[in-house]
């Protein structure tokens, strides 16, 4: 590259500060870009073509099947149950996660000693190993695991968790829940701290009791931050899979089959990557639709926002 | 809502943080405790909250099971490589998503925020095929390149971006009018402040790669290749029966290096989350 700005005779050089600028700028984004478009965008094509085709590896064929995966899907008799305990799944998380990590976030707000030491029990199952931390549960939820044993201590005796379709459901979501509410917990606890106090002052000169100066002041407040957890908790909740893998393998029966663990089956176990693109093109419409309305409700539900 | 606390609702308060730490806190208690009872102790009716008798050959039974030191090396030189490598992508993108003016830049940041959008799991399969088609099949280039400049690095460059912003452009003015060139200007000024933003998005590149197991599973094949998450579920007998006792000893050697070093640096965990561009 000549730099013309050497030139004495040029009034305007070649590399001007903004060029140069410019240059830089696409310099630096180049590798992230360039990334995105090999494994993102050009995978994501690809999807779709592969979606369209009958795809045999035993027989080594790649056959064009127009809509006939499609058609497949609308006729796949484990898809309804598979949706629904997706469906099950990211709204108990959802929920769960959310008002639990709202909970905590509001008791470690409070004026306490040694509050640091509990914020850093609760977030410890974050960075303990996914893997790890699975494991352990599906020790505990064995029929004569830990769980059972306490209970049956009590003289409760507890029902074998992962081979009941509803216990087996309750018992993905809860071990999910545990595992992440910490984060949630502490964008919470953030979003608390960064509410000006002179607004409870003002409520409590007005007599507003606790729980109201929490309904009209807390949450709209921090409203903002409840719809950013709840978009990273949902799209995360659809990318379930080590859980379901180790705790249930989808069992019993289809009961805890979730969207992302179907997928995998039906490409990597059966080999059917053609129907399992097809999946994954479903999978990606969901969390495009799911993250559209959410933005959408963010005009109409969130009230402060900078 | 910070206000002072009547010492009858204090108590109260840590008596219920007390019942709902136990979730949180006995799951990682019972998996060291049980790692060191003798298999036929570890259903052992009442259960024994603290191991009756010891047994710690289960620790030995790891090595001789699996190549664990050699899976411990993968899981770990590749969430080294990832950690370091998503750090430079992403501030390098970041600092020019935000700072730099260039054509089609807000375009070009929509397009890479679809990375957001799209989670590894939906592009899982034609990843396969084209690590297939490069022969990079149970090798660990996948496990690296993907999470580097893919779709997982792109919240990294959000928060980045944000950090970025938020930044005040004088020092970089200053610089400019004394004829820094921009890669200078990032290195010496712009990235030392941005330390915090850095921090949190080396702990959460590093968690996310040390977890990864769906994209292990697929990629790998071989027990000499596997990363932790994949050989933790490898410890089972010839019946397929899970050998709990070593498993959890091998999960609990996965688990407590990482809760150490959260424990010794919890605030930079804590608040690095918290004050990055998480927020919104």
């Amino acid at each position: 590259m000549n730099n013309h700005s050497a030139a004495p005779n040029q009034k305007r050089p070649f590399w001007t500060i903004a060029r140069k600028d410019a240059a830089a700028g696409f310099l630096f984004i180049a590798p992230q870009t360039l990334g995105i478009i090999t494994f993102v965008l050009i995978p994501l094509g690809l999807v779709f073509y592969y979606s369209m085709h009958e795809w045999n590896v035993l027989a080594n064929t790649f056959t064009f099947v127009g809509d006939a995966n499609y058609q497949m899907l609308l006729r796949d008799p484990n898809l309804p149950p598979v949706l629904l305990a997706s469906a099950i799944f990211s709204a108990g998380l959802v929920v769960l996660n959310l008002s639990l990590a709202l909970l905590l976030a509001v008791l470690l707000d409070q004026k306490l000693k040694g509050i640091v030491v509990f914020r850093t029990l609760f977030f410890s199952p974050v960075v303990v190993s996914l893997v790890a931390w699975t494991i352990v549960w599906s020790f505990l939820l064995q029929a004569n695991g830990g769980i059972n044993g306490i209970l049956a201590v009590f003289g409760i005796e507890g029902p074998n968790w992962l081979r009941t379709p509803t216990t087996a459901m309750i018992s993905v979501v809860v071990v999910q829940v545990f595992k992440n509410v910490g984060l949630n917990m502490i964008l919470f606890l953030a979003a608390l701290q960064g509410v000006p106090k002179e607004l409870y002052e003002a409520a409590r000169v007005d007599g507003a009791s606790p729980f109201k100066q929490f309904r009209r002041i807390t949450l709209p407040m921090i409203s903002p931050t409840i719809l950013l957890t709840s978009i990273i908790t949902i799209v995360g909740s659809l990318q379930v899979f080590a859980q379901i893998a180790i705790l249930t393998k989808g069992g019993p029966g289809v009961s805890t089959t979730v969207l992302v663990y179907y997928l995998y089956q039906q490409a990597f176990q059966f080999n059917f990557f053609g129907y399992g693109s097809t999946l994954s093109i479903l999978l990606f419409l969901i969390v495009a639709v799911l993250t559209f309305i959410q933005w959408q409700m963010r005009k109409r539900i969130v009230f402060y926002e900078n | 809502m910070r206000t002072d606390l009547s010492p009858r609702l204090r108590v109260a308060l840590y008596g219920l943080m007390c019942v709902l730490l136990i979730p949180f806190v006995f799951p990682t208690w019972w998996m060291i405790t049980s790692s060191v009872k003798p298999i036929s102790d570890i259903f052992a009716f009442p259960p024994d909250l603290w191991p009756r008798r010891f047994d710690f050959s289960t620790y030995q039974r790891v090595f001789e099971l699996q190549p664990f030191a050699r899976q411990y090396w993968n899981s770990a030189y590749i969430a080294a490589i990832v950690t370091a490598g998503t750090m430079v992508v992403s501030s390098m993108a970041g600092y020019a998503f935000a700072r730099i003016k260039f054509p089609f830049s807000n375009a070009i940041f929509m397009i890479v925020l679809l990375g957001l959008l799209i989670p590894s799991e939906v592009t899982i399969v034609p990843l396969f095929q084209m690590f297939l088609g490069w022969g990079m099949i149970n090798t660990h280039w996948p496990l690296i390149l993907v999470p580097i400049f893919g779709a997982p690095s792109v919240f990294a460059t959000f928060v980045m971006r944000q950090f970025f912003i938020a930044l005040p452009g004088e020092l970089e003015e200053a610089a400019r009018v004394d004829g820094l060139g921009r890669f200078k200007i990032f290195w010496t000024i712009a990235l030392p402040l941005a330390k915090p933003a850095l921090g949190a998005v080396a702990i959460f590149t590093f968690l996310h790669s040390w977890n990864l197991y769906l994209e292990p599973i697929v990629f790998l094949s071989s027990t000499q290749m596997f990363t932790l998450p994949q050989a933790l579920t490898q410890f089972t007998d010839a019946y397929g029966g899970a050998m709990w006792n070593i498993q959890l000893a091998a999960a609990t050697m996965t688990a407590i290096p990482v809760l150490l070093v959260f424990i010794v640096a919890q605030k930079q965990f804590v608040e690095g989350l918290a004050h990055t561009g998480l927020k919104g």
